[in-house]
């Protein structure tokens, strides 16, 4: 067992892990963050995105104690208690149907429009292909983040 | 694109593009996915499944994995093999079909790889997948087969005892002799439905945990229901003792529609341990073992007069059955049995379907189920027989299809159309496509030899769903009925529970039910509340598959108001001191004269029961189950337009059009929704997703790293729009499920082969890969097929698909 040190959702945990143990395991079972489900076994599909230390990855390709000192972001402390602006448009678009896609989706938007505050379309589709949807054929998805990058760039001016 | 209506303005909210209820705890994370569930206690399940296509089970030794640490148990197939009966199949197609015991654990003989063959239960899953390894099993190898049209040869090595073949069911109506003898024209085209794999976002899941002599069953599943019967019927655990929960489910498209062995395995377990047990696959165990989908080979001839008239349709289909047969194997392929003749008149039909066993992961429902392949084959061979005679193809489709007059119209298949409205469909897709500017970019391109050419395809396409009478359903030998059940629970503050027998797993039931029942019940959108998915608190239903939800759930839901309105009727009566026959009912108020009262203030009278009429119980429940008196029939017209590079073989979907018409649309977001997953689905049949098998029965593409469910980056935007006519039910509605999936992989293929017939290339096969559609190019470019095929054996592109005959030797007729 290995000691390791992490905040996640802006709580800190210390806790002895397996070193085998996977980030998503962790934050599934270890601590009750049920809201990162777990897509693939290949890291193809996405749907266990998180940020960590603001940038994305693929928690079921992150071992836990990879994460010791890191800050992790699920989708349960990304709104910071209200909502944060894509899953506001997730829901105002119609960007999700059953569901299971739309927290690592909603994290790999964040980060797309971190690196790209006013993405084209095509922009978008490319950003977004490490994450799958098997509901929405994408439409309403490219819609939702263009619709976020939109409510950003107007965040900004004002 | 629909425009969100959210506004609080009165009228109805039928027709309303309101958001979903459900979102709020999905885009927060607060879900209920079944693996989320811990219990104390709870033991983790993992099983060894067979590498072979097809072994003897010499021997099973599960000692070493016992002494692993956190190992509780460990069990083979013989451990169960008295108590684990066969899991079900519900439609014995014919009287004659051959149903082979199918054993949730392997005892004897393994028969795909993937079947599982001894199971371990550990304090966690980690240990569980250690301990797995540890498991030593004894295999005796036996022949693979793999290939439907040799599996019915004499000498061909056997799956099951009886042989093959399962069953061949067959269906003929007008004479197709005379048609075929006089017509001029006679095609005959080969197709390949590729065997695809569902892949629902959330990978299966199940826990069971024992209460005494209950049990409590959560799983990922789309039919809680079906699930609870067919449990207790095959372990003999009292149904009353059973509660099947189907909390958040991540997708399903058929998938889901399934008796599994894990699920049952998990209550034997959970029965024998007396500790609740949790199992969840992994993806490449999934792509093993989740049921697969289509898998046909089709052979189609179509009979025609000169100016395009259609005289007779025959089809054959040999359709890959898998290993067994699963809860709905066998009636797959019939699903499309009548959908051949589509949207067409015609004198003469027949069909002819074999079912044939290969040692492959059993086929079952897989969104379209049946209709998906018909409307493939009829739609490509429509375009052949345009081309063939010179006919523009939408004009050819439009001399043949039912006029909208003519509804309803009885086809040559016996089912009866209720409404449809092709023409203002394809007028509106046309006019959405610039049909006729892409034809003239056409043949400009085609003009000056452009390299990459335009492709338009069109797929006109109907299917029958909303499953579905029963009284057809019993005709077909299907094991139950088609009804739906609802409830209404009228609270006494004015609130309302509705109850719903359909099982919802991303379609947005709560949203578009509380649209329907506030108009009914004239209650506050935001007032209702809809529960599904458990059967102690939704004890009767028949679930969610086959686009049945609103076509079927939707109209129990108005009976079930009808009554509320029936027995607030009379209480109103006594409180407003009329006659029941003197009370209007409209937006929530019951009204005689200048006085009257609302829903919510009979809802408290009732609850407070004070001052009832005699006689008179003091509630407004409701229970109503609705059995439909025919099919629902979607249909619409869908244009796609690729530009399909000669050089490099790499198609790129330019723009895609789709109008349905799914009749009275209840929330137009939803709709469109659905459309677009459809869609996406569609096209990935036609350009992306296929499930391989090697030359000894072993899955090659057990991940998504190979099976390549398409990205976003892979798929185009689509222009979605829609024509109504009122389906005959008291909604108007029809199912939508299904209907992009089922129009739109005919629509990309025939875009491809339009773009390409000027260079002879006839057919892809699909998935139409860069490097298939570069090969048929050159194949019909006058390279020797040979040194096409030898190039092609370079490339990565092993599939089956992709064996030099593709065509149905033999079999099947």
């Amino acid at each position: 067992m290995t000691q390791i040190n992490v905040t996640v959702d802006g709580v800190g945990y210390v806790d002895q892990v397996e070193p085998r143990r996977l980030l998503v395991h962790y934050l599934r079972e270890n601590l009750g963050k049920t809201g990162t489900p777990v897509g693939c076994d290949t890291s193809n599909c996405g749907a266990c995105t998180v940020l960590m230390n603001g940038s994305t990855v693929k928690s079921c390709a992150v071992l836990a104690v990879q994460a010791d000192g890191a800050e992790i972001t699920t989708i349960e402390g990304l709104g910071n208690g209200g909502l944060h602006p894509l899953q506001a448009a997730f829901h105002g678009e119609h960007a999700l149907q059953c569901g299971y896609c739309t927290p690592g989706m909603i994290l790999a938007a964040v980060d797309l429009l971190r690196d790209n505050p006013d993405p084209s379309d095509e922009e978008i589709r490319e950003g977004l292909e490490g994450n799958l949807c098997r509901c929405t054929g994408y439409e309403n998805i490219v819609r939702a983040v263009r619709r976020a990058a939109a409510a950003g760039a107007e965040g900004a001016r004002a | 694109m629909t425009a969100v209506d959210e506004t609080q303005a009165a009228g109805p909210q039928i027709g309303r593009a309101r958001l979903r209820k459900e979102d709020a705890r999905l885009i927060t994370g607060q879900t209920t996915w079944t693996d989320n569930i811990q219990l104390p206690g709870l033991l983790h399940l993992a099983f060894a499944r067979s590498p072979f296509a097809h072994a003897k089970i010499r021997n099973v030794d599960v000692s070493a994995a016992l002494k692993l640490p956190g190992v509780v148990a460990a069990f083979s197939g013989a451990d169960f093999a008295a108590e684990q009966g066969s899991l079900p199949c519900a439609w014995p197609v014919t009287e004659d079909i051959v149903i082979p015991d199918h054993p949730a654990m392997a005892v004897d003989e393994v028969r795909y790889v993937g079947e599982a063959v001894a199971v371990v239960v550990c304090r966690d899953r980690y240990a569980a997948a250690d301990a797995v390894a540890a498991i030593d099993v004894d295999y005796d190898p036996l022949p693979p087969v793999l290939d439907i049209r040799a599996a019915l040869d004499e000498g061909s090595p056997k799956v099951h005892a009886a042989g093959n073949k399962s069953y061949e069911w067959k269906f003929a109506n007008g004479d197709l002799d005379a048609a075929f003898r006089d017509a001029p024209v006679v095609l005959e085209r080969n197709y390949r439905q590729q065997r695809l794999i569902p892949s629902a976002m959330e990978p299966r899941s199940v826990v069971c945990a024992p209460l005494g002599e209950e049990y409590t069953m959560w799983s990922a599943t789309q039919v809680p229901h079906i699930l609870r019967f067919l449990l207790a019927a095959i372990t003999g655990i009292p149904e009353q003792n059973l509660r099947v929960i189907a909390p958040d489910v991540g997708g399903g498209f058929g998938s889901k529609l399934q008796v599994t062995a894990e699920e049952e395995l998990a209550l034997l377990i959970a029965r024998k341990l007396g500790k609740p047990v949790k199992w969840t696959e992994s993806r490449s165990e999934g792509n093993l073992t989740v049921h697969h989908g289509r898998d046909q080979w089709q052979r189609i001839k179509i009979a025609a007069d000169r100016d395009g008239r259609i005289r007779g349709l025959s089809v054959d289909l040999l359709a890959d059955m898998g290993a067994y047969l699963m809860l709905v194997t066998p009636g797959v392929p019939l699903l499309g049995a009548f959908m051949f003749p589509a949207i067409y008149k015609m004198d003469a039909y027949s069909f002819d379907c074999t079912g044939v066993f290969t040692t492959k992961m059993p086929t079952d429902a897989y969104r379209g189920a049946g209709r998906p392949e018909a409307t493939f084959a009829i739609e490509r061979i429509m375009d052949d027989l345009a081309d063939e005679l010179g006919i523009e193809p939408l004009e050819l489709r439009e001399r043949n299809w039912i006029k909208h007059e003519e509804f309803p119209y009885t086809t040559i298949c016996g089912l009866t159309y209720d409404s449809g409205n092709y023409e203002a469909a394809t007028a509106r897709a046309k006019e959405l496509f610039d049909y006729d500017g892409l034809r003239r970019e056409q043949a400009e391109r085609a003009e000056r030899g452009d390299p990459v050419r335009l492709g338009i395809g069109i797929s006109t396409f109907t299917e029958m769903c909303g499953l579905a009478p029963s009284r057809v359903l019993g005709s077909l030998a299907y094991g139950a009925g088609g009804w739906e059940h609802a409830s209404i629970r009228m609270l006494p503050t004015g609130k309302v529970e509705v109850v719903t027998g359909s099982s919802a797993h991303g379609q947005g039931h709560e949203t578009a039910w509380s649209q329907i029942v506030s108009d009914q019940l004239g209650v506050p959108f935001e007032d209702i509340r809809v529960l599904h998915g458990d059967t102690q608190v939704s004890p009767k239903g028949m679930d969610t598959y086959g686009s049945r939800s609103l076509a079927v759930g939707g109209l129990a839901l108005v009976q079930a108001c009808d009554k509320v309105v029936d027995k607030a009727r009379v209480i109103a009566s006594s409180m407003l001191e009329a006659p029941p026959s003197e009370i209007t009912f409209a937006n929530g108020v019951f009204s005689a004269g200048t006085a009257s009262k609302s829903i919510q203030e009979i809802a408290l009278a009732t609850f407070a029961a004070h001052d009832l009429p005699d006689g008179v119980e003091p509630s407004l429940d409701s229970d109503a189950t609705y059995d439909p008196d025919n099919f629902s029939f979607p249909h619409g017209t869908h244009l796609c337009a690729t530009e399909v590079d000669t050089e490099t073989g790499f198609v790129k979907i330019r723009s895609y059009v789709a109008v349905d018409d799914v009749g009275v649309v209840v929330n137009p977001l939803i709709v469109e929704g659905q459309v677009h997953g459809g869609l996406a689905q569609g096209i990935a049949q036609a350009l992306y997703e296929e499930g391989v098998y090697d030359d000894d029965g072993n899955l090659v593409t057990t991940t998504l790293a190979d099976y390549l469910l398409p990205s976003a980056s892979d798929l185009p935007s689509y222009v979605t729009d829609r024509t109504e006519s009122r389906a005959a039910n008291r909604l108007g509605v029809k199912g939508v499920g299904e209907a992009g999936t089922i129009a739109s992989t005919p629509a990309v293929v025939n875009s491809i082969i339009d773009a390409l017939r000027p260079l002879g290339v006839k057919d892809v096969v699909m998935p139409c890969t860069p490097e298939r559609v570069w090969r048929a190019i050159e194949v019909a470019r006058g390279a020797p097929q040979d040194a096409a095929a030898q190039h092609a054996a370079r490339q990565s592109d092993q599939t089956q698909g992709n064996s030099p005959s593709a065509v149905i030797d033999g079999g099947g007729a």
